[in-house]
């Protein structure tokens, strides 16, 4: 960290430069930036008076980057009541992303559930970029329902690009020509070498679990899965130990953890 | 090459390490059915006398609700069998069953399997396991579902 503690937590008001819904609930943002957040990164968001929530980069573009918000409470609601133009507090980027530089050369396996497609995002856009670079590359989604399926348009970017992608709903009642169930059941479908693979998860934690036991089904080791964590935050910066993970604080040492660095903790019900 | 119904029942993930000779009285019930993509397979309180492998394609499988329609709840995939209310009254399908893709299938007649079980408790018991495995499979992520983690 080049700056002091005092100035990350000090937030930077910038306007939003564009809104965009996503589905019924989630909305994207896009700021002006002079950092370039590296994949899996977050930022702390503050609306005025409301509060401060921490919120991954889901793509981040020459001096500016977007962030994709699902509305659940208090701040992230205010957040989607803003509009092009009004100020939004920034403090960051903060943590520890995803090994990217540990993907290349080898088989890239991504597991997102619902708006944990957002912090990857930004390794999809690279993969893309640089296919060449990675063995085969797949993204394993699932979402409750079709419409909540997040960003749909670079679906194809990404394909064209190489990246096989499989996508599964819990349930739908309209048209759709992909999987329908849980998205571990995607998993034995994708051929990767064991020996030679890397996964990076992000969802709902139950559902982290079971991708875990999943992937070791088939092969892949424990210690090649990632896995990004959420807990509350407060200051980011891992001074006020509310995202206190075991010995962990999850805004320094994470959001991204290789599996075997949470395994035992991860089944303690009490943290 | 064609693979023969013996050769399919065999080979199949179900199936898994059944001996040959007893694959092969399976696949005495056996029949090979194509469909083609939004084909009606079976209807949900029809009478359920057979259930398939998928060899290729994917099959939907919908829950009828009344004034909602026909809700989408689960695909079935190659390698991956569908229906088991020919194993117990009131053998009815207790779902839809749609061909999403072009599919193909082999349909095994449950009527000539329960017969064969009943002979052959052996094959009996050692079908129900498999048949059991998968049940408690669906289940669990019937409870995932359930829990509608991303909402
Ligand atoms: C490192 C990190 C990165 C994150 N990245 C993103 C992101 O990119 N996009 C995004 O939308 N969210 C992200 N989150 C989650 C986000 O920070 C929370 O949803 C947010 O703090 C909720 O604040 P709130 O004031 O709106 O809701 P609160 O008022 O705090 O909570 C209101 C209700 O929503 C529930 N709730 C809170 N958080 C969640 C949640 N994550 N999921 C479901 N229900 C919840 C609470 O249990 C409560 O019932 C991230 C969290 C972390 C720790």
């Amino acid at each position: 960290m080049d700056k002091s503690p005092h100035e990350w937590m000090t937030p930077t008001f910038v306007p939003i430069l564009q809104v965009r819904p996503e589905s019924s609930d989630t909305f994207s943002i896009e700021l002006e930036s002079e950092h370039f957040p590296s994949p899996g990164q977050f930022n702390m968001l503050y609306v005025f008076g409301v509060g401060e929530v921490p919120i991954s980069v889901s793509r981040a573009k020459a001096s500016r980057y977007i962030h994709t918000i699902r509305s659940v409470g208090a701040v992230t609601q205010a957040l989607r009541k803003l509009k092009t133009g009004d100020l939004v507090g920034v403090r960051g980027p903060f943590g520890r992303g995803w090994p990217i530089e540990k993907a290349k050369g080898r088989d890239l396996l991504i597991l997102a559930g619902g708006i944990g497609l957002a912090p990857l995002r930004p390794i999809l856009d690279e993969a893309a970029r640089n296919i060449e670079q990675f063995k085969n590359v797949t993204l394993l989604y699932g979402a409750r329902k079709p419409s909540d399926c997040l960003f749909k348009e670079d679906w194809e970017n990404w394909e064209r690009a190489g990246i096989n992608i499989l996508a599964t709903v819990d349930a739908t009642e309209t048209n759709w020509n992909r999987s329908v169930g849980v998205v571990t059941k995607l998993i034995p479908k994708v051929k990767f070498d064991p020996a030679n693979a890397i996964s990076f998860v992000c969802g709902p934690e139950i559902m982290m679990l079971f991708c875990v036991e999943a992937l070791n089904n088939q092969g892949m080791e424990e210690h090649n899965i990632y896995l990004s964590m959420e807990r509350n935050m407060k200051c980011a910066v891992g001074y006020c130990g509310h995202c206190q993970f075991g010995v962990d604080f999850i805004c320094k040492q994470g959001p991204v953890f290789p599996y075997p660095a949470l395994k035992s903790r991860l089944k303690v019900r009490e943290i | 090459m064609i693979k023969t119904i013996q050769q399919e029942v065999k080979d199949h993930p179900f199936f898994k390490e059944m001996p040959a000779d007893v694959t092969d009285l399976i696949a005495g019930c056996g029949k090979n059915l194509r469909f083609n993509a939004g084909e009606h397979i079976a209807k949900q309180g029809t009478p359920a006398d057979q259930f398939y492998l998928v060899r290729e394609g994917t099959i939907a499988i919908k829950l009828h609700v009344p004034g909602r329609g026909a809700v989408f709840i689960q695909t079935a995939e190659p390698g991956e069998i569908v229906g088991w209310s020919w194993l117990f009254p009131p053998y009815q399908w207790m779902f839809d069953v749609d061909a999403q893709t072009d599919v193909a299938l082999i349909a095994l007649d449950g009527l000539c399997l329960r017969n064969k079980c009943d002979a052959d408790p052996k094959l009996g018991y050692d079908l129900m396991k498999r048949f059991s495995q998968v049940l408690a499979e669906r289940i669990g992520h019937t409870r995932l579902q359930l829990l509608d983690v991303y909402g």
